[in-house]
């Protein structure tokens, strides 16, 4: 009659077990609304620079240089100097990194020291701000090096001392060189030890089997690992504000020592500095568009070749 | 050529010319190749060197140069300004140099963006390592992997024009952009690191700790919150850290979303200025060897500095965790 007294069944529907089976659920739906979440950001950014940028999308946008104050016209400069800036970045960090990566994986013992403080370096390279690498490349390339090639080889005139192309590249290649150690290392190890052994065993010497045998199995990783951090270096800005990148140039750069423009910099110019907001937000986010499509194209193909040698490696293994 | 080698190999020692020279060039070529491949390797260390060298070298005076002094002391850096108070106008007649709205700035950014960041990808990391299929884990993984490849100043574009839009008319807040706008950005910056080291903590706990806990008759919840969780729970702490480091240090974001105006308050939904955006919008105008371009080098030696701090302790969380689990396995 009262309150109380339950009707029969709930007990079994609501015990430890029923209880336990919703909590199960809670979680489950919990934690996939949390993924989903993370999708959805990706989306609606995506969604929208796609949707904002798209109108503006022309032949001309591309193949054009910003026109009236850059509130027309198009982002050609900044398309030639973002691909000058990271082919001359990967020229620094590519070679770099694998030589590294071989290092750790084919010459140094497990137990040494030296190689221990190498990939401590990495994993803080990896995580300095970016602005630091901004204030790093003033202070030592431009600051340092740059003033003494003058000094020595230009009698003093200011030559190299200042923020050009050939800097802002080498800043990026010492932030990205992590990038290219940590894939190519995944590659390295994931090529099988009878490989080396094999090829030891049939008298070839280390380098032999490194350039020969696992270098050649490498590649896939390799080449994420230099896709990677092209689309890194591709996006970065903060690095590049003081080292080399123009507000805006007449001129394409034909030299190491030529300021150059860049796509992420423009957009921030754009953003920041437009004397009609108006006017330069359809161009903003043309822009904008073409840098997330190049860096993006870069990242998909990165993990597409990555996936098929993971795949290949797990058959070999 | 058999025979020869045979005959060395008896031996120990080449006998003739011709094979001596076939035994010991290979030697010679090896030994620099590995000399040449472990000096470029060194350049890791060489490059974290220089950066500690030049960015320090540069922001020493700020301590150690009278003529900044005359400008700035260390004790202006953070007492406040006798009339103007916690103040940073480092451009003008009386230039005020206090970094306190700075440092409230960034922390009230990363605050936000950790509030956000954490909860999100620890559980989508749970998801992905405990209950998404074969087929979501490999649709959500690339698709976080490229969410981290987003360009940052992408990411800033997007909050000065759309989410600072939404986020007032939501919230009605005063400024249109806050460090709510940053830090709702900074988290879409911050969500990858923390999901991909959660992730690699809870796979890195071994599976007989899930079947040991269901063959007791544990449900599903129980083994993840109970067993799971807490096995992992270094290696959660370590991403937090590792999110920490990376909101600190983002630039691009919080340059274009946070309206940078050096206010002194505790709102979030006021304009404020970080210790990165400083050095981005300042130092282009800066006169080099200035007193203003000390202290913008000194911000970011100490971010150099916090940042390192972060990585190796994080490093050190994450290291430690699996000598555990690998012992106990």
């Amino acid at each position: 009659m009262s309150a109380v007294v339950s009707p029969p069944g709930t007990a079994s529907r609501l015990g430890k077990r029923g209880r336990s089976h919703l909590a199960d659920r809670a979680l489950a739906t919990l934690t996939t609304a949390a993924a989903v979440i993370i999708l959805a950001m990706l989306l609606v950014i995506v969604g929208d620079v796609v949707i904002g940028g798209a109108k503006v999308i022309s032949w001309e946008f591309i193949s054009a240089a910003p026109r009236e104050g850059m509130t027309a016209g198009g982002v050609f400069p900044a398309i030639f100097g973002t691909v000058a800036l990271t082919l001359l970045m990967t020229i620094g960090a590519v070679p770099a990194g694998v030589a590294t990566a071989i290092y750790l994986t084919e010459y140094a013992s497990p137990r040494s020291r030296v190689a221990r403080l190498m990939r401590v370096c990495i994993a803080n390279l990896a995580g300095v701000p970016s602005i630091v690498f901004g204030l790093f490349g003033l202070g030592f390339f431009i600051s340092t090096v740059g003033r003494h090639i003058d000094a020595v080889a230009y009698g003093g005139q200011v030559t190299y001392g200042k923020p050009s192309l050939i800097w802002a590249s080498l800043t990026l290649a010492i932030l990205t060189l992590p990038v290219v150690v940590v894939a190519t290392e995944e590659a390295l190890r994931a090529v099988p030890r009878e490989m080396r052994e094999a090829s030891l065993a049939l008298g070839a010497t280390k380098l032999q089997t490194i350039l020969r045998v696992v270098l050649p199995q490498a590649t896939g990783g390799i080449m994420t690992g230099g896709i990677l951090a092209v689309s890194r270096g591709a996006g970065e800005v903060a690095p590049i504000m003081f080292t080399g990148a123009a507000y805006f140039l007449p001129f394409l750069p034909t030299h190491p020592n030529d300021q150059f423009m860049n796509l992420g910099y423009h957009a921030y110019v754009l953003a920041t500095q437009s004397p009609d907001v108006d006017r330069t937000k359809p161009l903003l986010y043309g822009t904008v568009l073409v840098l997330l499509a190049l860096t993006f194209l870069l990242n998909i193909v990165a993990i597409t070749i990555r996936a098929r040698s993971r795949r290949k490696a797990r058959a070999h293994g | 050529m058999a025979q020869l080698a045979f005959r060395i190999a008896e031996s120990g020692k080449p006998t003739d010319a011709r094979s001596r020279r076939l035994v010991r060039r290979p030697r010679i070529g090896e030994a620099l190749a590995e000399t040449a491949i472990k000096a470029v390797a060194l350049l890791s260390i060489l490059a974290v060197l220089l950066i500690l060298f030049f960015v320090g070298k540069e922001a020493l005076p700020v301590l150690t140069s009278a003529e900044v002094h005359q400008e700035v002391t260390v004790r202006a850096l953070f007492a406040p300004h006798a009339e103007a108070g916690y103040m940073w106008q480092p451009v003008s007649d009386d230039p005020k140099y206090n970094v306190l709205p700075l440092f409230l700035g960034t922390l009230k950014v990363t605050l936000v963006a950790l509030l956000i960041a954490v909860p999100l990808s620890v559980a989508a990391a749970l998801y992905v390592s405990e209950f998404a299929g074969k087929r979501s884990r490999e649709l959500i993984k690339p698709a976080i992997e490229l969410l981290a490849g987003v360009p940052s100043v992408v990411i800033g574009f997007f909050a000065l024009v759309v989410l600072a839009t939404w986020v007032q008319r939501a919230l009605g807040t005063e400024h249109r952009l806050n460090s709510i706008v940053a830090g709702a950005a900074l988290a879409v910056a911050v969500c990858p690191i923390i999901f991909s080291v959660s992730e690699d903590a809870f796979r890195a706990v071994p599976g007989s700790y899930r079947a040991a806990a269901l063959a007791l008759g544990s449900t599903k919840s129980q083994v993840v919150l109970k067993v799971v969780m807490p096995a992992a729970a270094p290696g959660i702490a370590a991403s937090i850290v590792l999110g920490f480091g990376r909101a600190i240090g983002e630039t691009m974001i919080v340059v274009l979303a946070t309206g940078n105006a050096a206010l002194f308050d505790g709102s979030f939904e006021h304009s404020t200025r970080t210790l990165t955006a400083t050095i981005a919008q300042e130092l282009g105008e800066v006169v080099v060897g200035s007193a203003h371009y000390h202290v913008l080098f000194a911000l970011g030696a100490l971010l150099f500095l916090s940042t390192l701090v972060v990585n190796l302790g994080a490093e050190r969380i994450v290291g430690r965790m699996r000598r555990n689990l690998g012992g106990s396995r």
